[in-house]
């Protein structure tokens, strides 16, 4: 068996996932291209000896559609022996392309995978591709759905987390970010977003709000409390039958935003680099999914990086870093507390209520951010995980080498 | 030249072509008073369809009916009697074809409604081309089977929703909702309203000679579902929400909710005839669901026998009371008033004083000022009826009633007291009834010159909402006297049930149960928002400790302690007295009436559990939903059960229909003995032993069960 070894991370700076977003313009398929020009150039890389592409896409329909991973590849100028495929794990996309190209790898069935993924919110509303899960009422009801934010409120309900505390962990959120973007921390893995004349688009991620207070952010409404009402409420209390009533601390504010961003890593065996004359930057210990709760949808993270402990044999005490995605601000509280981890080591350069959440291209994003910040403080092994929708958990752990 | 195909008087369908070239085939079958969609009825329609289509005489056609209705629905017998979905499906199929055969005839179809369509009646007005309503408020439209756990086989999930669009259809269709011919016409169920029966046919033959070829919308190519269909994104978003919405309401009790959402989303993705036929499948599977058979059996069967007067003595002439007397004009007095005075009898309404017996009337005053400015009643009729109440503190006005119903305080000195008031002035062949909830009939009525005359007509608040009255039976109650008092209910538009004469007689004494277990679990250490909560997800309306908060704590302390003096030694504890007496006198939390029972009220109406009811009442390891829910259930069924033992209920329906009517246990179930039925009498046995063997022998099967367990027998 291989190590599965990282040799490069690259993303795109994360543009607002709304007509006013500086990303909107730009085609999902064209920011895929300048991270692949990216990884190209960086590793002065002969793509002739890349197997394949594994790419996250959570909404994987008109524009992202029809196996973008391969078209992608093709679109960039990359050798047409280049294979590519594209999953949905939901928001566990982008690292799931990362553990199944590590997978891939210590299989030794592939020598070097491009793993990433992407996600064009502004363009591609998150939901547009349908599905039964949702839309259809028998589905529906049998897995007693309700949306993922409700699922934050009952998680924030049954942890005893308070509007306050939501907002407080938001708030964190955007001024680590802020710091990390004036220190730089961000530079290692941001390629700047190129129009098809190499003007640059957008250099920086563009939601983080250095000013915001809890004040401020006290003012915003619940985003889940209408629909809670009008019947998801009932469903929730139907299943978390000691609740009396949810008590609806989420909103725009402490919530992950909607993006637009893409993001690639490079993973191969020690000889495939040695080959291309790369320098392996980690390696990849362990991954792990799981399913969880399928109403909540966000507490599979804490069963996921027990499970990735396991597998390689690890406790939580061998962790230096974790990012843990903050689709809900609830969710990295709860994790962080139950798994019993310092929360100045989580999320230490902000996360997806600043930066925001392009789904798909998440997981491999977080990738890079830790691996960046294990170099930057000189640390070893870093932890990844993503609660996922329809109640899954993902993660995984990373050592340097 | 007109030709008169069929006028045989024996046929339920007749026809008759104008000269104009109009058939016009009007349902009338022999021997009934409403149409029914069974094999007569189809036989000579097929006919007529075929008529439409084979004769180039023919130009158009109006269906209508020679009877009240239209056609009222489809029969049930059938429907009931369904065993394998196959035999569902090709019920549902072979309807469905016939209705198709009409929409394709390419000639215009009017559907003349000169009565209620419902059920398959509206499902086939639907398939005309056009639809026209008789404007008459007793004249109803729509599809009320999923009030009995079955959904519209004939296509009406496809066509309702391709007709005014899936948000609007939705509603009607899970609800089970009728619509009145105005409501009908803004809906779109309808197309046109005429004032009477000649302008309905005028209009249905203009129609037909104004639209030479007809075809439905969604016949035509490019056909759109207003609003949207199931891909839509608005609809789609509906979808995510509409399961949730619904069940928040019926608690996922009922499956044919889930199988009319299937067919109205899977039939909003695909072409009309697939739909039909996805509609078929789902027909099949609600009906021959075990929850549409309980319902079908005790809604149905049940209910119209007791509204037929199955419970009534029988051989007594028929009665109707003329003046009724009605002794205390508290809240339970002032709504007996307000129903009986509603069916236009005139009501004296007593009190000890002027003031309050006025206070009574207002009552009435104010249901009918809200009916007034909702437009539901005319201010006219609002003085009709306060006309028909007399308020008085005079018990001479009582003179000349044939029915006094006291509701005076449940004190036996003061129940002699106004019977004895009430008797020397009333019609001396009248009736007295006791309103009493739970003090035995034959004990109140040793305080009447008349025994033979004494029943009780328990009545259930608010009166006006709830729609069954318990008429129990004293041991001197003359069978006469029951007669009178049955008819009386019926009068008042309630459904009658009757019982023997016994502590708690029926009702009260299942209720009993049931606040008895929610306390017993409470003290057992179960978490009590768990406990509401098992109580609700198993159908009842609501948890035992939030009704025990409602009716107030004391009221069942005050009836317990009624019985340990009554009973002496003979008391057989229920075991709920410590906790009755800590909450009520020692941490003086009574209920909702005073804000604080076992859960906090606001003035606005919200309720939050109580954060001290865990000292006092510490929880415990928790028992498992399954065995929550089954032990505020089998309370009930098993109570039931030894009141049917003792005689104290004597047949089904009235057990049935008063565990759902008086205590709205579980209506998914067809009640406390179709629960038996459902889960099989040998399940049943097994599962009440086990529970007896867990929590306490008043789960210990009653012998009757056990025997019929033997016997193979089922509670019809």
């Amino acid at each position: 068996m291989s190590d599965a070894l990282i040799f490069d991370a690259v993303r795109t700076p994360r543009g607002k996932g709304k007509k006013d977003g500086s990303l909107h313009e730009i085609t999902p398929i064209h920011l895929l291209k300048n991270m692949y020009d990216a990884l190209q150039e960086r590793n002065n890389l002969d793509t002739s000896k890349v197997d394949d592409v594994v790419l996250g896409v959570v909404t994987p329909v008109a524009e992202q559609g029809s196996c973008i991973a391969r078209v992608s590849a093709l679109y960039a100028g990359w050798n047409e022996r280049v294979a590519g495929v594209t999953q949905n794990r939901f928001c566990a996309s982008g690292l799931e392309s990362v553990n199944l190209a590590a997978m891939k790898i210590m299989s030794d069935q592939e020598d070097l995978v491009v793993a990433g993924g992407l996600e064009s919110m502004s363009r591609i509303p998150m939901g547009s591709d349908g599905g039964a899960w949702y839309m259809d009422p028998r589905v529906n009801n049998t897995v007693q759905f309700i949306p993922q934010g409700i699922g934050a409120d009952i998680s924030a309900t049954q942890m005893g987390y308070s509007r306050k505390d939501v907002d407080a962990f938001a708030v964190r959120s955007h001024q680590l970010a802020a710091a990390a973007q004036s220190a730089g921390h961000f530079s290692r893995s941001i390629i700047p977003v190129r129009d098809i004349n190499g003007v640059i688009v957008l250099d920086h991620d563009e939601t983080i709000r250095s000013g915001t207070t809890v004040e401020k952010l006290s003012a915003l409404k619940a985003s889940f409390e209408m629909s809670g009402k009008m019947g998801f409420d009932a469903t929730a209390l139907r299943k978390y039958t000691d609740l009396e009533a949810i008590d609806h601390v989420h909103h725009a504010g402490n919530s992950s935003g909607l993006v637009d961003g893409a993001s690639l890593v490079l993973i191969g065996s020690a000889a495939a680099g040695a080959a291309q004359g790369m320098k392996p930057r980690a390696r990849i210990r362990s991954c792990a999914v799981v399913g969880s709760d399928p109403s909540i949808m966000l507490t599979g993270t804490t069963a996921a990086c027990e499970k990735a402990l396991q597998k390689a044999g690890m406790t939580i005490n061998d962790i230096d870093l974790m990012e843990i995605n903050e689709a809900f601000a609830s969710v990295p509280m709860r994790t962080c507390e139950e798994l019993k981890f310092d929360m100045d080591l989580v999320n230490v350069n902000g996360g997806a209520i600043a930066m925001g959440h392009p789904l798909g291209a998440t997981g491999a994003m977080l990738l890079g951010t830790a691996l960046d910040e294990l170099e930057r403080r000189n640390l070893s092994t870093a932890m990844v995980t993503l609660c996922v929708g329809a109640g899954m958990g993902i993660a995984t752990i990373i050592e340097r080498v | 030249m007109s030709t008169d195909m069929n006028t045989n008087n024996e046929q339920a369908v007749h026809t008759n072509l104008d000269q104009d070239g109009i058939l016009t085939i009007t349902f009338d079958m022999p021997g009934r008073s409403a149409n029914v969609l069974n094999d007569d009825l189809s036989d000579g329609f097929t006919a007529a369809i075929a008529e439409i289509e084979n004769n180039k005489d023919v130009k158009g056609a109006i269906l209508t009916s020679a009877k009240k209705d239209f056609l009222v629905g489809a029969d049930i017998d059938k429907v009931f009697a369904i065993k394998k979905p196959e035999e569902a499906m090709t019920l549902a199929d072979d309807f469905k074809a016939m209705l198709r055969r009409i929409e394709l005839s390419g000639k215009p179809v009017v559907a003349a409604l000169n009565g209620s369509a419902l059920g398959g009646g509206y499902e086939l007005a639907m398939a005309c081309h056009h639809r026209i309503a008789l404007n008459e408020p007793r004249v109803q439209v729509g599809l009320p089977e999923a009030k009995l756990g079955l959904l519209p086989g004939g296509g009406g999930t496809q066509r309702l929703p391709r007709m005014i669009g899936i948000q609007k259809a939705l509603p009607l269709l899970l609800e089970g909702k009728s619509l009145r011919p105005d409501k009908a016409l803004s809906s779109k169920l309808v197309d046109e309203l005429a004032d009477n029966k000649d302008e309905l046919l005028s209009k249905a033959k203009a129609w037909c000679l104004a639209t030479p070829s007809a075809r439905q919308p969604w016949d035509v190519k490019g056909f759109r579902f207003p609003g949207g269909d199931s891909k839509h994104p608005a609809i789609a978003q509906l979808w995510a929400i509409a399961p949730s919405m619904t069940n928040a309401k019926t608690q996922d009790n009922f499956p044919v909710v889930i199988d009319i959402m299937s067919c109205v989303f899977e039939g909003g993705l695909v072409d009309f005839d697939t739909a039909l036929s996805v509609e078929s499948r789902y027909f099949a599977h609600a009906a021959t669901s075990q929850t549409a058979k309980n319902m079908i059996s005790t809604f149905w069967y049940q209910l119209n026998a007791l509204n037929k007067g199955a419970s009534r003595p029988k051989g007594i002439p028929q009665t109707t009371v003329k003046k009724l007397g009605v002794l205390g004009a508290g809240m339970m007095g002032a709504g007996i008033a307000y129903v009986a005075a509603k069916v236009g009898i005139p009501v004296v309404l007593k009190d000890i004083s002027q003031e309050s017996a006025d206070k009574g009337k207002e009552y009435s005053a104010k249901i009918m000022d809200k009916k007034v400015s909702r437009g539901h009643a005319t201010a006219a009729q609002k003085e009709e009826l306060l006309a028909l109440i007399t308020p008085t503190a005079d018990a001479a006005d009582l003179a000349g009633c044939d029915l006094v119903i006291e509701a005076v305080f449940e004190d036996r000195g003061l129940k002699a007291k106004v019977t004895q008031e009430a008797e020397a002035v009333m019609d001396q062949e009248g009736v007295f009834a006791s309103n009493t909830s739970t003090l035995p009939i034959t004990g109140l009525s040793e305080a009447s010159a008349r025994p033979d005359n004494f029943v009780g007509l328990h009545f259930f608040s608010p009166v006006d909402k709830m729609p069954l009255v318990e008429i129990i039976r004293g041991e001197k109650s003359s069978p006469a006297a029951i007669a009178k008092a049955f008819d009386f209910v019926l009068q008042i538009k309630k459904t009658p049930i009757v019982v023997n004469d016994g502590r708690g007689f029926f009702t009260s004494r299942v209720f009993t149960s049931y606040i008895a277990e929610g306390g017993l679990l409470l003290q057992e250490g179960q978490h009590p928002r768990r406990i509401d909560m098992a109580a609700i997800k198993a159908g009842m309306p609501v948890g035992p400790l939030t009704v025990l908060d409602e009716v107030s704590l004391s009221t069942p302390l005050i009836i317990i302690e009624q019985n340990q003096k009554d009973l002496g030694d003979a008391y057989e504890a229920v075991g709920i007295e410590d906790m009755l007496v800590t909450m009520v006198r020692k941490l003086e939390r009574a209920g909702k009436k005073d804000q604080k029972g076992f859960y906090d009220y606001d003035a606005q109406g919200g309720k939050k559990l109580w954060s001290g009811l865990a000292e006092h009442f510490p929880l415990a390891e928790q028992i498992s939903e399954q065995d929550l829910e089954d032990r505020l259930l089998f309370s009930q069924v098993i109570e039931s059960v030894q009141a049917f033992e003792e005689g104290i209920v004597t047949n089904v329906a009235d057990t049935n229909i008063g565990s759902i009517f008086a205590l709205g246990f579980a209506p998914q179930h067809g009640g406390v003995l179709q629960f038996i039925n459902a889960y099989s009498m040998k399940n049943f046995v097994a599962r009440a032993e086990e529970l007896a063997d867990k929590y306490g022998k008043r789960f210990t099967p009653p012998a009757l069960l056990i025997k019929m367990a033997k016997a193979n027998e089922t509670f019809a």
